[in-house]
């Protein structure tokens, strides 16, 4: 059962998957118990990674702790597969576990991610692992661990409405529009990453199994399967996610969340799908944007 | 082989990679209740352990984690392999335990009785590794909640005829409360302490 995970013969090696053995016990246990109590943040003895914090140290450890030989893995950094985040994290493990790596959403057994989930539809053999920054949802409103601890216990989650309601009172909807606190299973409030609030509906009973990992903030937390999740918000305003006037450039898709590129010093600017997978097998299918590099044309 | 001897063999042959694959095994079980998940790894703890659940003992326990053992187990070559393979300590108290391991026939302890953990911190509570007869032939239950699409059904058989009751209880502390692992053979199950657990009408 165990394939062969080349070593270089007489030097000294990194352990598979970098970590060490009781790193990742300590890890798996913090996973368990996070998938057992979803949305609730679990803490963990985080490890200095040979990386600085604030650059996925939380996402790659629990990638680090799950992975195995057989594993296809693909990171995302906003939705791109090349920015220097994914391409770097992708690097590593590579190096460090010999894993098999992809760009294609579908064939990635682990998915870790920087603040956008793929466009399409993740299936039961997949995990998710979101790289997040600040796993407390109500650290901008009380800094005091001991509080928010004690408010997650409680239930008390009517600070989080006043801060909607605010929004709602200043600008006259809500306007938060990423890391938009969702509710797990009817209790415990989660922050989703920064992600678009685009893509929290993707996360409400998902096929596949997401987990959260914070380096810094030492913090575990999961949605298992087929949980709900759902966004704060009030009868007479509700949830909504963004919308785009017009479709991809490159590949005209609609109802993907899209990213503004600036094209010259005129106010020249356009539109693309932020997640680079989905535009590309898009583009590959034949499907143009008003931008698309046209072959026919330019021959 | 003596009583000494049998703490020192029957580790894991490739500790990284079999732990590996018995770790996923168990969150993909953890994550979808009631999905069974076969464990290959060949892990031999001493009788009457199962190697099942020797093999998740050697991949979740450490020095960091406090074990309690059935008195039969205890009285077994368990506590020796379990220190000389995994560094793990035992305790005497329920309340203390990180894990919890029951071999096949003996008696389950109400779960109320391990760590429940804290309404503020409710993932300092006990796991429970609990080897039972078979997955088929007993009771029916239907269970539904996280991880579950409908609900699922299985038919646990050694378990006691007052198991979903004491569910029901751990239930109903939620967030508090401790998760169960079943082993039967070489299979296992994860309960953990969301699912909700129905008899099954005849």
């Amino acid at each position: 059962m165990t394939p062969d995970v080349p070593t270089s013969a007489g030097l000294a090696t990194y352990n598979f998957a970098y970590l060490d053995e009781q790193t990742k016990r300590m890890i798996r246990r913090a996973i368990l118990k996070a998938i057992a109590i979803p949305g609730y943040q679990v803490p963990f003895a985080s490890r200095e990674m040979p990386m600085p914090y604030g650059w996925g140290t939380g996402g790659v450890q629990v990638t680090a702790a799950i992975l195995g030989p057989k594993d296809v893995l693909k990171v995302i950094d906003q939705g791109a597969d090349d920015t220097t985040n994914a391409v770097s994290i992708r690097a590593f493990f590579q190096k460090v576990a010999n894993v098999a790596v992809t760009t294609k959403t579908r064939e990635a057994t682990i998915i870790q991610t920087r603040h956008r989930i793929p466009e399409e539809k993740l299936t039961a053999g997949q995990t998710l692992v979101y790289q997040v920054p600040i796993p407390e949802p109500l650290r901008f409103l009380e800094p005091r661990e001991t509080e928010t601890r004690k408010m997650h216990a409680l239930e008390e989650y009517g600070l989080m409405h006043v801060k909607l309601y605010e929004d709602i009172a200043k600008n006259g909807h809500i306007a938060t529009t990423y890391a938009y606190p969702v509710k797990v299973e009817g209790r415990y409030v989660m922050d989703p990453s920064p992600t678009p609030k685009f893509d929290n509906p993707k996360m409400h009973r998902s096929e596949a199994l997401q987990l959260f990992g914070a380096g810094r903030e030492k913090r575990i937390y999961a949605v298992p399967p087929y949980t709900e999740v759902v966004s704060l918000d009030f009868e007479d305003h509700p949830f909504e996610i963004q919308t785009f006037d017009k479709p991809c450039a490159l590949c005209g898709a609609e109802n993907v969340y899209l990213d503004e590129v600036v094209l010259d010093d005129k106010g020249g600017r356009m539109f693309v799908c932020s997640d680079t997978d989905h535009c590309e097998e898009r583009c590959a299918n034949g499907h143009r944007g008003h931008l698309a590099y046209n072959k026919e044309a330019a021959e | 082989m003596s009583l000494d001897t049998l703490a020192f063999a029957g580790g894991f042959a490739q500790p990284v990679f079999e732990a590996q694959a018995v770790f996923r095994t168990l969150m993909d079980c953890m994550a979808r209740p009631g999905t069974i998940g076969q464990i290959a790894a060949t892990v031999t703890p001493p009788a009457p352990l199962n190697a099942a659940a020797g093999a998740v003992a050697l991949t979740l326990c450490d020095h960091d984690t406090t074990v309690w053992l059935t008195p039969k187990l205890g009285a077994s070559a368990l506590p020796g392999w379990l220190a000389f393979n995994a560094g793990a300590t035992l305790t005497e108290e329920r309340q203390n335990a990180r894990f919890a391991f029951v071999e096949k026939g003996a008696m389950l302890p109400n779960l109320c009785l391990f760590a429940q953990g804290t309404q503020e911190y409710p993932d300092r509570s006990t796991t429970l590794v609990v080897e039972i007869e078979a997955f088929e032939g007993g009771r029916p239950l239907v269970l539904t909640g996280p991880g579950i699409r409908t609900e699922e059904e299985i038919a646990p058989l050694g378990l006691p005829d007052m198991f979903p009751h004491f569910w029901s209880e751990n239930r109903q502390n939620f967030p508090r409360g401790v998760d169960l692992i079943l082993v039967a053979g070489d299979r296992i199950l994860c309960l953990p302490r969301t699912t909700v657990l129905r008899v099954k009408e005849a």
